[in-house]
C-alpha cells in the first residue's frame, strides 16, 4: 500500500502527461504482478465491493477524531471528498505496516465475514497504522469511491510502453468482465483469443464535437472547409438514448458506454439479440421508442435506475435498439473495414431479423451539400434527434475519442436567462468553492427554481461568483445557501419536458451555464411562460 | 450592560472611549495597525500607529503617511485607553493589539501563528477578557507539520530540479512567506532570485534593519542561463503569467496553508504544493484562545460560523464578526486578490524594467 499511496502522491505532484506516464511505469516496474492487476482494476473502475457502508465509516472516523457529527459534515463540505476528509481529521498514526495493495484488498474482501464490532476494531487498527497519504487512498478503496485524476489512457500508455503491446489491443483486453482476483497480469499480457471472455465488448469509438462551444456557431461554409467533399461523408441523426454494444456470442450481452453490463435492464432487446447469428457485435443506441419515433431521454431515465422493471414501466417506456455499426460479424473483428462495408453488413443483418420492432437501424440522412445539412440540422428536434453524427465513409472503427473521421454536430441548445437563487459547494478541484447553483425564472413576481447547473464558467468567474455568494447569503440550510437573487446567467439545455416531480412543472435535459449575463438585471430574466412555450 | 470596549462598525474595529480604530478598512482619523498586509493596513487614514518593524513596508505600500511606531510591550495612551503591541508571530512586524480601559482588557489578534518561524518575533499569548481572533484555518482538517519538515522538502525539491537542470519557481506572499522561504533555503544548492515586488519588500525590510539572505532581483537583463540551478521566489499574482516563461524549463511550487487540501492544490495547477502557512492551524487557534483565558471571543476572517459554534459548545461566549479581512469564509481568497491587485502594478513594472 505504501507504494500505491506514493504513486498517488507522485501523480498529484505533476500536471505533465509524460511525467505521469513515467511515474506509472516506475510504479508498475516496482510492484508485484498482483498489485499491478489490482491497480489496473482500481484505475479502470473495478473497485472491490463496498463492505462497510459510508455511514459507519463516518461514524467511526468521528469517534476516532473526537469531533462532533456536525463538525465532521462541515469539514466534509470544505474538503469535498470523504476519504480525504477522514485522512485529514484522524489523529497521527501510532504504528505502521508494510502490507501490499493486494493484501489490503484481500482484507477488505474478507470483511463480509466479520460482525460490526469486529469491523470497527479492524478499521480503527488499520487507520492507526497508516500515514495520511496511505489513509487517503485506503479510504478511497474502502468506500468504493475510486475516481482519480488519471485517465485510463495514461495507464494504458504506461502498460503499452512496458509490454510492447499497442494501446488499442490493451484497451480492448481490459474491457468487459474481469476480476483482479481471477485475472492475472501475465494473462493480460499474453496473446488471447475471443474465447477467453465471451462477454468482452470492444472499446467504443467516440466523436468530438465539431461545434466546440455554443459561443462560436460554425457556418455551413466553415463545416465544409473542415470536412471537405460532402460525398465522403455519411450523416446520421444523433439519438439521445444510451450508447450500447449488443453482443451475441452463444449468449447475449449488452454493455453501456460506461462499461456497465446492463443486459438485464433491456429485456425488450433479448429476443432480437438471441436471433442474431453467433459472433455478432453491434454498436448503437438503446432508446425508448413509441408510435414511430424516439421518446425523450427523461422517459428512459425513469426506468434506468430501477432494479425491477414492472409491467407498467415496460409499457410506458418501451425500448428499442437503433444500431449504427457492426464491430464483429461471424466471429471476426470487423472494425478495420471501412464504414461503408460495415454498414452493408449491418443492413443485411437488420433485413434478416425477425424482430424489426426492436432491432432498428439508424437511417442515413441524404444530403448533397453542407448548406442543405445545415438547414436540416435546425429541424433536429422535430426528428427527435440531438443533431447529426458525421462519419467518413472510409473510416475504420477506432478506439476511444479521436478527431478526424467522426464528428458530432449537435443542434444549438435551447436557452433562457435565469437568476441564481441557491448555491452549494463543489467537489474535487472545486472543493470549498460555491460552484453548484440553482436557477429560477419569474412566475409573476415570484422566482421559481427550475434547474441546477454547475459548469460553463471560467475559474475567474467562479471566484467572483463565489465571492458574491459568501457576501450575499440570506440563509443556510446545511450545505445549501439561499443567495440574494441578483446574478443572471444564460442557461442552455438540450430538451425540456413536462414534469410532475419538479415545482416548476418542467424538467430540463443537460442544463448548463452558457454564460454569465453581467449586462442583465434580474428583472430581465425569463419567465416560466417562456420556458413552457418550449415544451 | 456595559458598552463593549471595541465594536465593529462600517469603518473597522472601533474603540469608542479611545476614539481610534484597529485595522480600519475605510479612511479614519486614527488607525492602529496590526500588520502591513493590504487587507489590514489600508490607505487614507490621517494617522497610523504600528510596530517599528512595519514602518518601512507601510511607507512602501501606503506612501507618505503619518506614522508612529512603537516596540512590543510599549504602551501608548489615547483618551485614557492604554494600547500596547505584542508579538503575533504572523510576519515581520506583526502585532496583537492589547487595549485596556478601566480594568477591562481586549486583545485584537490581527493574523497570527504559534510556531516560531525563525524570521519574526514568535507569538506571545496575552491575557484578556475579550479576544478578537482570526480563524482563517479554523477547521479541524487543517493541521500543520513542523516547518522544518516543509523547508526540508522545499530544499530537496530544489536540489532535484537543479540536478535535472530545471529552474525552481516557488510562489508565496511577498510579505511574510517570501522571507520565510528565503531564510530557510539551503544556499549551497544554487542561486536565489526574487521577483521585483518581493525585492521591493525586501529592500523596505532591510531599511528597517532586518537581516535577510542575499537574493538577486530579476530584471529583463538577467540572463536566462542564470536560472538553471536557481530558485526563484515569486508572488502568487505572477503564477501563470508570461513573466514566468523566461524560466523554462521549470518546476512550479506553491506555498500556502491552502495546499493542505487536494482540491485547492489542483485548482492552482501547481507541480508541488507546500503546506506552509503564516496562520494558526485548528489546534493552534484553540491553544491560543485558551492561553488568553478570555471569556468572550469574536471571530473575524476564516470559517467564523463553524469555529464560533465549536467554541460555544466548549464553553466560550463566541461570536462571528463581520469584517473585510480575508474573506468572511474560506479565507485568503480575497487577501490573495488584494495582494494580486497591489502587486500587479509592480509586476508590470518588473516586466518593463
Amino acid at each position: 500500500m505504501k507504494a500505491f499511496a506514493q504513486l498517488f502522491a507522485d501523480l498529484d505532484e505533476t500536471n505533465k502527461t509524460n511525467e505521469k506516464v513515467r511515474i506509472l511505469k516506475d510504479y508498475f516496474v516496482a510492484v508485484s504482478d498482483q498489485d499491478k492487476i489490482h491497480t489496473l482494476a482500481l484505475f479502470t473502475g473495478r473497485k472491490p465491493k463496498r463492505q462497510i457502508n459510508s455511514t459507519l465509516v463516518r461514524t467511526w472516523a468521528m469517534e476516532m477524531a473526537g469531533i462532533p457529527g456536525w463538525l465532521f459534515e462541515e469539514s466534509y463540505h470544505v474538503v469535498g471528498d470523504l476519504g480525504e476528509t477522514i485522512a485529514l481529521l484522524l489523529p497521527g498514526n501510532t504504528s505502521s505496516q508494510d502490507k501490499s495493495l493486494a493484501e489490503w484488498i484481500e482484507e477488505i474482501n474478507h470483511l463480509g465475514n466479520l460482525d460490526e464490532e469486529e469491523r470497527r476494531t479492524w478499521l480503527r487498527a488499520s487507520w492507526a497504522s497508516m500515514d495520511q497519504q496511505e489513509r487517503f487512498v485506503f479510504n478511497k478503496v474502502l468506500t468504493g469511491s475510486f475516481r482519480v485524476g488519471v485517465s485510463q489512457n495514461l495507464i494504458i500508455k504506461a502498460l503499452a510502453d512496458l509490454s510492447g503491446l499497442d494501446t488499442a489491443t490493451l484497451t480492448h483486453r481490459i474491457m468487459g468482465n474481469w476480476d483482479p482476483l481471477t485475472f492475472s497480469y501475465p494473462q493480460l499480457m499474453q496473446e488471447q483469443d475471443a474465447s477467453d471472455d465471451f462477454s468482452r465488448p470492444y472499446p467504443f469509438y467516440l466523436a468530438y464535437a465539431i461545434q466546440e462551444t455554443s459561443d462560436q456557431v460554425k457556418s455551413a461554409a466553415q463545416i465544409g472547409e473542415t470536412l471537405g467533399d460532402p460525398a465522403d461523408w455519411q450523416a446520421e441523426w444523433k439519438w439521445d438514448g444510451i450508447r450500447a454494444q449488443a453482443i451475441r456470442r452463444g449468449e447475449s450481452f449488452i454493455w453501456t458506454r460506461g462499461e456497465e453490463l446492463a443486459t438485464e435492464k433491456f429485456p425488450e432487446l433479448h429476443d432480437f439479440l438471441a436471433d442474431l447469428p453467433d459472433g455478432t457485435v453491434l454498436d448503437g443506441e438503446a432508446i425508448c421508442y413509441s408510435e414511430g419515433h424516439p421518446l425523450p431521454f427523461n422517459v428512459l431515465q425513469t426506468r434506468i435506475g430501477r432494479k425491477n422493471l414492472s409491467k407498467k414501466i415496460l409499457a410506458e417506456s418501451p425500448m428499442v435498439f437503433i444500431a449504427y455499426d457492426c464491430l464483429e460479424y461471424q466471429g471476426e473483428d470487423t472494425r478495420g473495414l471501412p464504414l461503408t462495408s460495415r454498414r452493408k453488413i449491418l443492413e443485411d443483418l437488420q433485413l434478416a431479423t425477425r424482430h424489426p420492432e426492436a432491432f432498428m437501424i439508424s437511417p442515413v440522412v441524404n444530403f448533397s451539400g453542407w448548406e442543405e445539412l445545415y438547414a436540416l440540422r435546425m429541424q433536429s428536434r422535430e426528428y427527435h434527434a440531438e443533431g447529426f453524427m458525421l462519419k467518413k465513409r472510409s473510416s475504420v472503427y477506432q478506439v476511444g475519442r479521436k478527431r478526424g473521421d467522426w464528428w458530432k454536430w449537435k443542434v444549438d441548445p435551447l436557452s433562457v436567462d435565469a437568476v441564481m437563487v441557491y448555491a452549494q459547494k463543489g467537489h474535487g478541484r472545486r472543493a470549498d468553492l460555491y460552484t453548484d447553483y440553482t436557477f429560477a425564472v419569474w412566475d409573476g413576481d415570484k422566482l421559481v427554481p427550475f434547474a441546477k447547473a454547475y459548469s460553463g464558467l471560467t475559474d475567474k468567474e467562479i471566484g467572483q461568483v463565489d465571492h458574491f455568494i459568501k457576501r450575499n447569503t440570506i440563509e443556510k440550510f446545511g450545505p445549501v445557501r439561499t443567495v440574494k437573487p441578483e446574478l443572471v446567467f444564460e442557461i442552455g439545455f438540450e430538451g425540456i419536458n413536462q414534469s410532475t416531480r419538479h415545482k416548476s412543472g418542467v424538467a430540463l435535459r443537460f442544463p448548463r451555464i452558457l454564460r454569465w449575463r453581467q449586462d442583465k438585471k434580474m428583472e430581465e430574466a425569463d419567465t416560466i411562460e417562456s420556458l413552457k412555450a418550449m415544451l | 450592560m456595559r458598552k463593549p470596549l471595541l465594536e465593529f462598525n462600517d469603518n473597522g474595529i472601533y474603540c469608542p472611549p479611545g476614539k481610534f480604530y484597529i485595522d480600519p478598512w475605510k479612511p479614519v482619523d486614527d488607525a492602529v495597525i496590526t500588520h502591513a498586509h493590504s487587507d489590514h493596513a489600508r490607505w487614507g487614514s490621517k494617522q497610523y500607529l504600528a510596530h517599528h518593524l512595519s514602518r518601512e513596508v507601510l511607507y512602501y505600500r501606503l506612501g507618505e503617511i503619518s506614522l508612529r511606531t512603537i516596540g512590543y510591550g510599549e504602551t501608548v495612551v489615547k483618551n485614557g485607553v492604554k494600547i500596547s503591541l505584542h508579538p503575533a508571530g504572523h510576519i515581520i512586524g506583526s502585532a496583537q493589539v492589547r487595549i485596556e480601559y478601566k480594568g477591562e482588557v481586549w486583545v485584537v489578534s490581527g493574523d497570527y501563528k504559534l510556531e516560531n518561524d525563525g524570521v519574526c518575533e514568535p507569538f506571545e499569548p496575552v491575557k484578556c477578557h475579550s479576544f478578537i481572533s482570526e480563524c482563517t484555518f479554523g477547521m479541524p482538517v487543517y493541521h500543520w507539520k513542523p516547518q522544518q519538515e516543509i523547508h526540508n522538502n522545499i530544499n530537496q525539491w530544489w536540489r532535484q530540479n537543479a540536478a535535472e537542470g530545471k529552474a525552481t519557481v516557488i510562489v508565496g506572499y511577498s510579505l511574510g512567506k517570501a522571507q520565510r522561504i528565503l531564510q530557510h533555503l539551503d544556499l549551497s544548492i544554487g542561486g536565489v532570485f526574487t521577483h521585483g515586488t518581493i525585492d521591493n519588500t525586501h529592500e523596505a525590510l532591510r531599511r528597517n534593519g532586518v537581516q535577510l539572505n542575499a537574493a538577486t532581483r530579476i530584471t529583463p537583463d538577467t540572463p536566462k542561463e542564470a536560472f538553471r540551478n536557481a530558485i526563484i521566489i515569486a508572488p502568487p499574482s505572477s503564477a501563470g503569467t508570461p513573466w514566468m516563461r523566461r524560466f523554462m524549463p521549470y518546476d512550479f511550487g506553491y506555498c500556502s496553508g491552502w495546499m493542505a487540501l487536494r482540491g485547492a492544490k489542483r485548482r492552482r495547477a501547481a507541480d508541488r504544493g507546500f503546506v506552509l502557512s503564516d496562520h494558526a492551524d485548528w489546534e493552534g487557534l484553540i491553544t491560543a484562545i485558551a492561553a488568553t483565558e478570555c471569556e468572550t471571543v469574536y471571530l473575524t476572517h476564516g470559517y467564523t460560523a463553524t469555529f464560533a459554534r465549536y467554541l460555544s459548545e466548549n464553553g466560550y461566549d463566541a461570536h462571528e464578526a463581520h469584517t473585510l479581512y480575508g474573506d468572511d469564509e474560506g479565507g485568503e481568497a480575497q487577501a490573495e486578490a488584494l495582494a494580486a491587485e497591489s502587486e500587479n502594478a509592480a509586476l508590470a513594472e518588473g516586466d518593463s524594467l
